[in-house]
């Protein structure tokens, strides 16, 4: 018999674990199911050599939601002692250009481009703040509304006019849809703060700075820009997780690791539960889903259950991966040219200028890795020594572009390939680097969907272009945290706002649930 | 000295729409033209003895029929020709058909993929209902977002009821319609690459845009939307070139009493007191009127037409970022016969339609990734007619002309272009089509090789871009050319804007022109003599 009011989660990631707080906090008995052996899924720390540990995919934390942090009282002090991090841009001649939240320095800036950033950032943020209203809240209805809709609506429009005001609103209006090449050029002269800023468009996705969608991909950044600092968390992402797992278990949430679902269980068009793949049936009257579309409605649902359409909507979903994830273990720290030691645990990244990105990027839409990758590092080693053997350094990168559907295959020879194209990469910059490795990892996104359970290996679970956002995200007919299945429920990355560890898919689908009022 | 109602600057297809339906209201119009000829981009010229040219645009498709029935062009002497399917030719010998016939198209489809014939069949139905969705905006004044005026918040209620014709699932795909990528979009109908390629081409004409960059599906409607003889999606061929259209709607404006100056270049508008009162030519005279009607682009009007002085500071820095960047070249080609196609089967009717030699997504983007680095495609993407096969008046007896539409051309070759690499980008083309057509190169009388530099130079379409603005959303709608001046009225009084630059965007259409003058008229108290849409029986 199904308990009333009892809720299981597919997926203990950051998502599940939030939503699951939320729920068990107003009365609901939620029990949170972990494929893994820890949870924290895409924020997790993960020893890949012996003696070496190292955040497992994401390493950078930048937009943990503020009202989430508040409402879960979230005990991020711990965080906090991780000081907030700069971007810095490296560049072959050692001008290397340093990004922090309203200023920017390089020796070659002038400054024109100087000031233009300042009153960018706080433009650009202006917009992502406006779109506050639908983050925060299931995306409305377009036809068919309820009360809340309509509500989120007209606090949008409000937002938008009045927030923004004429000026800012047309402005937002007219380069809201465009890409961010487009944009840049008309902002700034620097060819190396361009090329910088633009790969905050394209990160995660598969886009180059020319292709449309990109600023919005901006905004989505720059709104956790105004959520929290940016920062690299002592003791790895997993740290994140294991404060969202000790608000959980307060609330009273029990959390099973090792328990991968595999299947919903559907009876007459409602969920009636999991079976486990040990074969344990497990009912629960209300079943969350913080795993991506095509597992959730193919894999675990099933398309017999489903309207045709509906399954071809969810099969084309835009959710391959672009980005490989490359863990290093280095006998020393390396030596980047013209950095200073302190700057060296900043986030680094390499993408000299617009061009470079968008090249990297051509690669991947015929199916090949790129020449010259974009590269993200970060040495969490440096704030935090338990991380690896006394002396010794780890290095977490994330590089793209590395397709899923490589046309070689990810097989050995295009794996070590890669791994050299983003090893010389960095040697580059930092000369003598490739002589301090001990041991490397390679995730490509094919390990990232077997590793962490989610079809394709996309960072935000499916692209974030416009055609797949808002009341589209992931597909129209379940967009509002809802599904076509009654009692079966959608909170991670794949819904909206998307990806990037912010908690904002599990808050919303919370609220979603609760409004509902439990079925 | 005489003072006009109205000047129009431009006597391109627009210039000459926006004039005739002024001069049917009874106002005194003069359009100003520096060419000997009018019709701007809309032209037939003899470039070679005895041939005549459409040697820009050169298929009539996007023409409103509403303006073609309120000008009684067919009186004025247009004629318009159906044109017959279109064939890509594959690289394996192969070739896919286009047939109006609906049960041989599917046949066709079938040929390739069994799926995709019944995806076909889905896809012309889904295309023609955006497709009428669309066509009700093309004749309206675009609404301003950010205004506060009755007439705005009606027009916003308009378009908004007509959106809420559709059902909640339609709307949704109908935004993704609007901002996906071709190639994405027609992937969830179609497996078969020559199919894919086939229908992705129409989006990339005229756009800086690859078939992968979203915001293209869009850009086929704008050439799905055609309409000849009554028949939404197809086109046409104006008996004559395209030079027909132009002297058609000449002929309307002046059986309404208007007045056409050629060689008579415009040099910049005259503001006084923050209002156009004429304009002054290259030769120094002065024309003045009520009205002055810019029918350049934007960034012309704003950057060379107008002092800076006289428009707002921010107005110029819009027009400096105005995207208008040309990717388009034309070959234009004078034969001694016509070429053979031995792909296809004797006597098939399918050279009488547009010809394409790209048969895979892939060659697509790759022909775009050239143009991103300022290269003209190595393999380009072409779309090819030769028009005298139903106009023979355009060619000597037994002989031919060949239209080559080329995707994608860069507004500055790498380094700058020289006559050298102008010659090498035709060769290109050339050599596409001799693959597949072997006695093509001897059939080669002549050859006009135009890139974005000839476009500029000749036409005065800036950097030879063929719409006078990409069409992408900050283009488009009420941020075309600029937010806050989509609404046709220039930024200072008396002072109007009728191009492609403005709503609804390039094509010859006619409908910007009609648009203007609409709005014209209202503003000096004449009765309105601009049609409205047909709607959709």
């Amino acid at each position: 018999m199904t308990k009333p009011n009892s809720v299981v989660i597919i997926g203990g990631g950051h998502n599940g674990l939030i939503c699951g707080t939320y729920l068990a906090k107003a009365g609901y008995k939620v029990q949170v199911l972990e494929a893994r052996d820890n949870v924290g899924g895409g924020a997790s720390t993960a020893s890949f050599a012996d003696g070496y540990r190292t955040s497992g995919l994401a390493h950078v934390l930048y937009g943990l939601n503020a009202k989430v942090c508040k409402d879960l009282k979230l005990n991020i002090a711990n965080l906090a002692s991780a000081p907030p991090v700069d971007t810095i841009s490296l560049q072959l001649d050692g001008d290397h250009v340093t990004l922090a939240r309203d200023e920017v320095s390089a020796n070659s800036l002038s400054s024109k481009d100087v000031q233009a950033y300042r009153a960018f950032k706080q433009e650009f943020r202006g917009y992502a703040k406006a779109l506050q209203p639908l983050m925060m809240n299931a995306p409305p209805r377009l036809k068919d509304m309820d009360k809340k809709d309509k509500l989120t609506l007209a606090k949008l429009g409000w937002s938008l006019r009045f927030g923004l005001g004429t000026n800012s609103m047309r402005e937002f209006l007219r380069v809201g849809g465009i890409n961010i090449y487009d944009v840049l050029n008309e902002v700034f002269d620097s060819p190396s703060l361009k090329g910088a800023i633009a790969v905050d468009a394209v990160l995660g996705q598969h886009m180059g700075p020319r292709t449309p969608n990109t600023v919005l991909t901006y905004l989505q950044r720059l709104w956790g820009e105004t959520q929290a600092v940016q920062s690299i968390p002592v003791g790895g992402m997993g740290k994140v997780s294991e404060i969202l797992e000790t608000a959980a278990i307060e609330a009273g949430v029990a959390i099973r690791t090792g328990a991968k679902v595999a299947k919903i269980l559907v009876e007459n068009g409602r969920s009636q539960g999991v079976v486990l793949q040990s074969g344990e049936r497990i009912d629960a009257s209300i079943v969350v889903s913080n795993t991506d579309a095509k597992t959730t409605f193919i894999d675990l649902v099933g398309a017999s259950q489903l309207d045709a359409m509906f399954c071809h909507r969810v099969n084309s979903v835009r959710q391959n991966g672009d980005v490989a994830k490359l863990h290093f273990a280095l006998s020393e720290l390396p030596i980047f040219s013209g950095l200073s030691p302190s700057q060296l645990g900043q986030r680094l990244i390499i993408a000299p200028d617009m061009r470079y990105v968008e090249h990297a990027f051509n690669h991947s839409k015929y199916g090949e890795y790129s020449e010259n990758p974009v590269v993200e590092i970060t040495i969490p080693s440096i704030g935090d020594s338990s991380l690896t053997p006394a002396g010794h350094h780890v290095m977490s990168v994330s590089a793209t572009f590395a397709p899923y559907q490589l046309k070689e295959g990810w097989q050995t020879q295009s794996r070590d390939a890669f791994v050299q194209r983003v090893i010389q990469t960095i040697e580059h910059y930092a000369p003598g680097f490739s002589a301090t490795l001990v041991a490397t990892e390679l995730l490509t996104p094919v390990d990232i969907e077997d590793q962490y359970n989610t079809a394709g290996g996309h960072w935000h679970h499916g692209e974030l272009s416009i055609d797949q956002s808002f009341m589209m995200r992931p597909v129209h007919g379940s967009a509002q945290y809802l599904t076509p299945i009654d009692g079966l429920y959608l909170c991670g990355a794949a819904a909206h706002p998307g990806g990037g560890i912010t908690g904002v898919p599990g808050h919303n689908a919370a609220q979603r649930i609760l409004a509902m009022g439990g079925t | 000295m005489k003072n006009y109602d109205a000047i129009i600057i431009g006597a391109g297809h627009n210039g000459l729409t926006n004039a005739t339906f002024l001069a049917k209201a009874g106002l005194d119009v003069v359009v100003l033209e520096k060419n000997d000829y009018i019709g701007g981009a809309t032209a037939s010229l003899e470039l070679h003895k005895d041939w005549k040219y459409s040697n820009c645009s050169y298929v009539c498709s996007l023409f409103r029929p509403e303006i073609y029935q309120a000008l009684d062009l067919g009186r004025h002497g247009l004629e318009v020709v159906p044109l017959q399917g279109s064939v890509t030719f594959k690289q394996n010998g192969d070739y896919l058909g286009s047939y109006h016939q609906p049960t041989v198209w599917r046949r066709e489809v079938a040929r390739h993929s069994k799926r995709d014939a019944d995806a076909a069949i889905r896809f012309d139905a889904d295309l023609m209902k955006w497709c009428r969705l669309i066509r009700g905006f093309l004749l309206r004044t675009p609404p301003d977002p950010a205004s506060f005026k009755i007439r705005d918040a009606m027009e916003f209620a308009y378009l908004l009821k007509r959106f809420y014709s559709l059902s909640e699932s339609q709307i949704y795909e109908f935004i993704r319609f609007f901002t996906m990528s071709i190639a994405e979009y027609l992937e969830q109908y179609f497996e078969s690459d020559v199919i894919l390629a086939h229908f992705s081409g129409g989006s990339i004409i005229g756009t800086g845009l690859g078939v992968y960059s979203p915001g293209t599906a869009y850009v086929l409607l704008h050439h799905a939307m055609g309409d000849v003889d009554g028949n939404v999606g197809s086109w046409g061929f104006a008996r004559g070139g395209m030079g027909s259209v132009s002297a058609a709607i000449g002929s309307a404006f002046k059986s309404h009493g208007g007045e056409i100056r050629t060689r008579a270049e415009v040099q910049n508008i005259i503001v006084k007191g923050r209002k156009a009162i004429g304009v002054r030519l290259a030769s120094g005279e002065q024309v003045h009127a009520k009205a002055v009607v810019s029918n350049l682009d934007a960034k012309r009007t704003f950057l060379s037409l107008m002092d800076a002085n006289d428009i707002p500071a921010e107005l110029v820095k819009r027009a400096e970022n105005f995207k208008i960047r040309g990717s388009s070249g034309k070959v234009n080609i004078a034969l001694d016969g016509l070429p053979e196609f031995p792909a296809l089967p004797k006597g098939s009717p399918l050279t009488l339609g547009h010809m394409h030699f790209t048969d895979t997504l892939e060659r697509l983007e790759r022909a775009y990734d050239d143009w991103k680095d300022d290269r003209w495609s190595q393999d380009p993407y072409v779309d090819m007619v030769i028009p005298t096969q139903y106009d023979p008046t355009m060619a000597p007896p037994g002989k031919h002309m060949m239209s080559v539409f080329v995707q994608y051309c860069p507004v500055e070759a790498d380094g700058g272009w020289t006559d050298a690499k102008r010659d090498a980008f035709g060769t290109a083309v050339i050599d596409q089509i001799g693959d597949y057509s072997p006695n093509f190169k001897d059939l080669i009388l002549h050859a006009e090789i135009r890139t974005p530099r000839e476009l500029e130079a000749e036409v005065g379409l800036t950097e030879g871009n063929i719409f006078q603005g990409e069409l992408t959303l900050d283009q488009l709608m009420f941020n075309r050319p600029f937010p806050g001046y989509a609404q046709y009225r220039g930024p200072v009084k008396n002072m109007y804007m009728c191009s492609s630059s403005n709503h609804p965007g390039g094509g010859v259409m006619g409908a910007p022109g009609a648009n203007s003058a609409r709005e014209i008229l209202r503003d000096l108290g004449k009765t309105d003599t601009t049609p409205e849409d047909f709607g959709d029986d």
